[in-house]
């Protein structure tokens, strides 16, 4: 007889990505494993499998003798559905074993808006929320690395502990010392005490915090001999750093179906609206020989007829024009695709691309962020309107018809003027496109996008209040009433989604029982808009009786304390206050390469220096 | 042209057809083989397979059509190059040169499994038996123009019903493939329509051989 799982699996849609199965998939001998890790990703397969993280995680815990790293998801909401009427708790793509069979529980959270699925995924998983009720055993700890563990605060009560900074060799120092926790029979507690210990390793409950009357943070108090701060970690050596070259190919289609290729870590700009521009940093580059084994053994390994060369800033790898040539000598004859994003809009970007979409002409996207070359210089966006121009020159004399622009609204210092200077732009575009498309009669297609600024921790930006909803649309429209011709779209962000983002990402503790909350209201998958609900949120914050727009619309004072200082990326607040005056003056900083401005993080980089 | 005949089991009953298609040409690149490309805008590598499979059937018998860029390649030797390289539940069980026109594919012998939780009588087995030998068998089928009612006996080139255990039931079925053709799901969708009270709890097909107009087996 049929089991449960496959009496589901056809009724749902896509059931591939619920399997397993997969080409290259890790499987073990259960009796030899003494540790078992339950990697999550708490968004769906598709996703998922298409971050470069996860991947090399999974394969260096894989390494690992005597541990077991699979793989679970979050379920779409008709398998969701399924699981719940049949009471089938969350399982594992290797083996199908469910979460409660797994020692440690991880989560990889990149994105604030994600909170919802983790607790989702607990709670389909059968494992306790909050981490105080997971009992004395060291059984189902739940621990979190990724961007947003830069700021864990709001997720305080549900994480064990979290792991900041690169993964790479601090994932292995966690394991080994669970497994000797483990061995010892050690309470979840005294775990909790030793890991702590690890550089890196960050325990929210080894940390009370205290409060003014106006809600602001009074004090952080370490307990029991915790670090006072816990300093990110970053891979030392990016030639000797473990890459995943046999890495699983899934077997439907995910975001991202093709090789991924990290060319360097860190990004030299410094834009100041930019979370990953600094939490990144140092900038440490491959070295083109390492990158070019690495590309052929994924490619051959892999069968894939596509591979995208992966980083901040793809025009900022100093070794490109070479390193771009000798992948095209062996990419062309195979028929392989090689695709560069994050192109800078200069010159020589466009031929670059220009060389590489020989068959093909996709589109052209640029990233001008602001409409006016003041406030591209407030923000620091190194690019000027000539930059943009000349490329989209270039551009359309060699045949492409559709550029993509993408844009900030709610920047700190933005004015109806630069919201108008957008458009300005937009119709710029598109008199370069009259002037210099060979073939005008196919029409050009100009897609204008705005996103809604949210002000993030561990930028320049952290003590900005982000704008209203309201005024962020009525910039919209204005944006939009100014936008002439059918030649010109416009799309812009939902705004709510985008509120709840800034709440969350400089949020503290107190949001902890909202995320509760709108879990039991049923928030999940908040990042789609299938299922993003507004409502259920707003219901949430109300019935904790905390008022989002304090988090969000909130100008934080200079010497106000964070939610999240215990927690460091290297750049002290100083440099970050430094850059926001600047920013105020319009004034820019200029890139690593021309000087360096002093950030602090090459300290963290004792095989320095920076960018070599 | 070059052939493979190949199963899809297991955990990869659920790779969809498109899928399954986009897979093939990345097997033969990590077995590293090039295969031939399509012409036109964006060229790819050609791959072709006879009977699309759909989700959650398995088969012992799937066809894919390609054509090796090498040549001299010793074609017998391809299962055992490519088969380290697929996901669980695909297996190459032979590769041949075929001129044999897949339009010529005529039947399609498929084992339907039916599952009764609470156990399946000897009455059912006699009323499915029965169902099936009906001069005419109508069930509901959507087309462009709305839900029209087919006889789907025409399609059924012989069927035989047996037992597999107290609680499994068996429908061994010889159907048309192509022009029409006969989804396995309509023989449970007849019995869910004439003896509602022995619809399975659950049921799975399995495609076991397929052959040309004469009932001769098809490679």
């Amino acid at each position: 007889m049929t089991d449960l799982i496959n009496r589901i699996l056809p009724r749902v849609q896509k059931p591939a990505r619920y399997t397993g199965g997969e080409y290259n998939e890790i499987i073990k001998d259960k009796s030899q494993v003494e540790l078992r890790v339950a990697f999550c990703f708490p968004d769906t397969y598709e996703i998922g499998m298409s971050n470069l993280g996860m991947r090399i995680l999974y394969g260096i815990m894989n390494r690992m003798e005597g541990v077991w790293c699979e793989r679970m998801f979050a379920p779409w909401g008709d398998m969701e559905e399924e699981m719940r009427k049949h009471n089938l708790p969350l399982w594992a793509l290797e083996s199908h074993d469910p979460m409660e069979d797994f020692d440690l529980i991880a989560f990889s959270i990149g994105y604030e808006m994600a909170y919802s699925n983790v607790l989702n995924m607990l709670e389909l998983g059968h494992i306790p929320l909050l981490a105080k009720d997971r009992g004395e055993t060291l059984r189902h700890m739940v621990f979190a690395g990724g961007t947003s563990t830069y700021n864990c605060e709001p997720m305080a009560d549900f994480l064990d502990f979290a792991v900041i900074g690169e993964g790479e060799d601090l994932n292995v120092e966690v394991l080994e010392c669970y497994r000797s926790a483990k061995r010892r029979g050690l309470t979840r507690k005294e775990f909790l005490l030793e890991v702590c210990k690890i550089p890196g390793v960050y325990v929210p409950s080894l940390y009370e915090h205290t409060y003014n009357e106006d809600g602001t943070i009074r004090d952080i108090i370490p307990l029991e001999g915790a670090p006072e701060t816990v300093v990110k970690r970053i891979v030392q050596n990016m030639d000797k750093a473990f890459f995943p070259t046999d890495t699983i190919v899934p077997s439907t289609q995910i975001v991202h179906d093709r090789t991924v290729l990290e060319i360097f870590r860190g990004c030299i700009r410094g834009c100041r609206f930019c979370q990953a521009g600094f939490c990144y940093r140092p900038v440490r580059p491959k070295s083109p020989e390492r990158l070019y084994e690495l590309a052929v053994k994924s490619l051959e390994n892999s069968g894939y007829d596509e591979i995208t060369l992966s980083s901040l800033s793809t025009s900022d790898y100093k070794k490109l024009p070479e390193f771009a040539d000798k992948m095209l000598d062996y990419c062309v004859p195979r028929g392989i695709n090689l695709s560069l994003p994050s192109l800078r809009a200069d010159n020589f970007s466009v031929e670059l691309m220009e060389k590489v979409q020989k068959v093909r002409k996709s589109g052209l996207t640029f990233a001008p962020e602001a409409g006016t070359q003041r406030l591209r210089d407030a923000i620091n966006k190194n690019v000027t309107e000539e930059d943009i121009l000349r490329s989209c020159a270039t551009a359309f004399a060699g045949g492409w018809n559709k550029v993509k622009l993408y844009f900030m609204l709610g920047l700190p210092t933005e004015t109806d003027e630069d919201v108008l200077g957008i458009a300005d732009l937009a119709n710029k575009v598109w008199r370069v496109w009259r002037e210099n498309s060979p073939n005008r009669a196919r029409g050009v297609t100009i897609t204008i996008s705005t996103a809604f600024f949210v002000p993030k921790n561990g930028t320049p930006f952290q003590w900005e209040a982000q704008i209203t909803p309201e005024e962020y649309l009525r910039r919209c429209k204005l944006l939009k009433d100014n936008l002439k011709g059918k030649s010109i779209v416009y799309n812009y962000h939902q705004s709510d989604l985008s509120m709840l983002e800034a709440v969350l990402c400089r949020g503290d503790r107190k949001l902890c029982k909202v995320l509760l909350k709108a879990h039991e209201n049923g928030c999940k998958m908040d990042g789609w808009t299938d299922y993003f609900s507004m409502e259920k949120w707003m219901d949430a914050f109300e019935s904790c009786g905390v008022d989002p727009k304090w988090y969000a619309q909130r100008e934080r004072g200079k010497d106000e304390r964070f939610p999240w200082e215990t927690v460091s990326i290297g750049i002290p607040r100083k440099f970050f206050w430094r850059e926001r005056e600047a920013a105020y003056r319009s004034e820019i900083t200029p890139d690593c390469r021309k000087q360096c401005t002093g950030c602090g993080a090459n300290l963290l980089y004792q095989g320095g220096p920076c960018d070599e | 042209m070059n052939r493979l005949l190949f199963e899809k089991t297991g955990k990869a009953i659920y790779i969809s057809h498109l899928d399954t298609m986009a897979m093939f040409p990345r097997i033969f690149l990590r077995a590293g083989l090039q295969i031939k490309f399509t012409q036109g805008m964006s060229p790819h590598a050609y791959v072709s397979m006879a009977l699309p499979l759909s989700v959650g059937m398995s088969s012992q018998c799937e066809l894919l059509d390609f054509t090796l860029e090498e040549e001299g390649v010793a074609l017998e030797t391809l299962p055992e190059r490519l088969n380290p390289y697929f996901p669980a539940g695909i297996r190459v069980l032979e590769a041949y040169d075929s001129s044999e026109k897949v339009k010529n594919l005529r039947y399609l012998h498929v084992n339907t499994r039916l599952e009764y939780d609470n156990g399946a009588s000897d009455q059912c087995l006699e009323a499915i038996r029965g169902l099936f030998d009906r001069e005419t068998i109508l069930i509901e089928k959507k087309t462009k123009k709305g839900m029209a009612e087919t006889d789907i006996r025409p399609m059924i080139s012989s069927m035989g019903v047996s037992r597999i255990s107290p609680q499994e039931l068996e429908l061994s079925a010889v159907v048309c493939a192509q022009n029409p053709s006969l989804n396995p799901q309509y023989l449970v969708k007849a019995i869910e329509r004439y003896l509602p009270e022995y619809t399975p709890d659950f049921s799975k097909a399995h495609r076991l051989e397929i052959y040309d107009e004469n009932m001769r087996v098809f490679r």
